[in-house]
């Protein structure tokens, strides 16, 4: 069993099984079985998926629709942004 | 390729699939949908994901109890894992206008048949722990609400429909559409022409464009609506939790984060669906001043997706007197997912047999021309 995404222990059947019932980019796999969706975003394990879906559908992995990158980098707490909030609000004033 | 079917439907998203299972389940099995990314790639699948049954207005009622008992025993016919949860939906009251406002709204849906109550704040807090109190004066909690996942539930529906023979083609994207001897002409980016004599308008957000291809109006407006979701945590609560005032709702998934969102007024019309920062400075501002201990959760990932708006906040539906044939799915206002199942089986029954629908007729798009008489759904984040 190999594992795909660290951070959601999603393994290769996994994303196997996402490809047999039609999925041919990264973001539908993500969507069905939540391959990029832990802490970090997709790092490690987007390149890994790109690989086995260009595998599976014998496309080269340049053809495979890109993946949408979202904010924020890396995992932010509510206080760290509340506080930063507040440093913008005192400098305008 | 086939490209000549019984009917077709525009949208991949939760409305087109349900619809073209139903209309395979009710016989009309020569069925194809078009859609212009991958499935569930629209507001479908950048959804909050809640389904409810408390709405103010009487159709509305109706139409989500219907979808909840339809929800109910889905994933057993669909044979597909949804991560269906009934953990409720609890709407919190701020203000005494509110307060009157819910008191007629459960007295309404109590007279419908739902099991609903009005809380006060101890009790909320026992539901969601962590809820800053002090803000609130009542809620109304209905224990048979929750939520799904919407990825799960468009690819259950798409599965099965497929099954039955539906073709669902995927990264097709609709440029023109004529009508010409009760025939409709579907053109596409893919330069392969599509004919049927029925069509189906399941384009949320680009339901207008749609609509003008054939010269009709179709009044729905697309706005961007942000969300964001945490890392995973421990279970804190089970329902949807809903506020008007504060304009928020926040949900626990099932793996763990907390998806949260809100209804932004100054947003402009458009399909324009990027993050902003402002939305992660006033989403954190209004989520820590409802849970204040919960200040120390960290947001993974934001995004956005589109509310697809009519003027009284209720879905377009059935056919319209301009064109036959041509049947509306659209406009919900940001409940898709969770009217879905109830309007696509009304949909494919009258399509299929003719059966006729009291709640369709009302939620015909002549009322929005008309524009006089319009109850507008409060019950709206």
């Amino acid at each position: 069993m190999k594992v795909i995404c660290r951070c959601l222990d999603v393994t290769e059947d996994e994303v196997l099984a996402a490809i047999r019932q039609g999925a041919t980019t990264i973001d539908e796999i993500r969507r069905l079985v939540r391959a990029g969706m832990g802490s970090c975003q997709g790092r490690t394990c987007r390149r890994l998926v790109s690989q086995i879906i260009s595998r599976e559908l014998k496309t080269p992995a340049a053809e495979i629709y890109p993946p949408t990158f979202r904010p924020p980098n890396r995992p932010v707490s509510f206080s760290l942004i509340n506080a930063e909030l507040e440093r913008h609000e005192d400098e305008e004033s | 390729m086939k490209t000549r079917f019984d009917a077709i439907i525009i949208g991949g998203g939760i409305l087109g699939v349900s619809t073209a299972y139903e209309l395979a389940k009710a016989g009309m099995t020569n069925v194809c949908v078009l859609e212009r990314h991958y499935l569930a790639s629209g507001s479908t699948g950048r959804c909050g994901g809640g389904f409810r049954q408390q709405w103010s207005t009487e159709t509305n009622t109706r139409l989500a109890m219907d979808s909840v008992a339809r929800l109910e025993m889905i994933e057993e016919e669909l044979g597909y894992r949804t991560e269906f949860f009934q953990g409720g939906y609890l709407i919190l009251a701020h203000s005494e206008e509110e307060e009157k406002q819910f008191a007629k709204n459960v007295e309404m849906q109590r007279r419908l048949g739902l099991n609903v109550e009005i809380v006060d704040p101890v009790e909320a807090k026992k539901i969601v722990p962590f809820l800053n109190t002090e803000l609130i004066k009542k809620a109304t909690w209905c224990p048979k609400d929750g939520h799904i996942n919407p990825f799960l539930l468009t690819q259950a529906y798409a599965n099965a429909a497929r099954r039955l023979g539906v073709e669902i083609h995927l990264w097709t994207n609709v440029t023109g559409l004529m009508k010409k001897s009760n025939t409709f002409f579907v053109m596409t980016d893919k330069g392969v022409h599509y004919e049927a004599p029925l069509l189906f308008n399941c384009a949320g957000g680009f339901s207008r464009t749609i609509g003008n291809m054939l010269n009709v109006e179709i009044p729905v407006d697309p706005y961007r609506h942000e969300i964001l979701v945490t890392e995973p945590v421990e279970r804190l609560w089970n329902p949807m939790v809903i506020s008007f005032s504060v304009g928020l709702y926040a949900r626990q998934e099932m793996s763990g984060g907390v998806v949260m969102g809100m209804g932004d007024p100054n947003e402009p019309v458009g399909t324009y669906v990027g993050s902003s920062m402002h939305f992660m400075y006033e989403m954190s501002k209004r989520f820590t001043r409802l849970f204040p201990k919960l200040d120390k959760l960290r947001i993974v990932r934001q995004w956005a997706g589109l509310y697809e708006m009519t003027a009284d906040a209720q879905p377009i539906l059935g056919p319209i007197d301009e064109i036959d044939n041509f049947y509306q799915a659209c406009g919900f206002s940001g409940h898709g997912l969770m009217l879905a199942p109830a309007v696509s089986q009304l949909l494919a029954n009258m399509a299929v047999h003719g059966k006729k629908s009291e709640v369709i007729d009302s939620l015909s798009v002549k009322r929005l021309y008309a524009l006089k008489d319009v109850v507008r759904e409060k019950s709206v984040v």
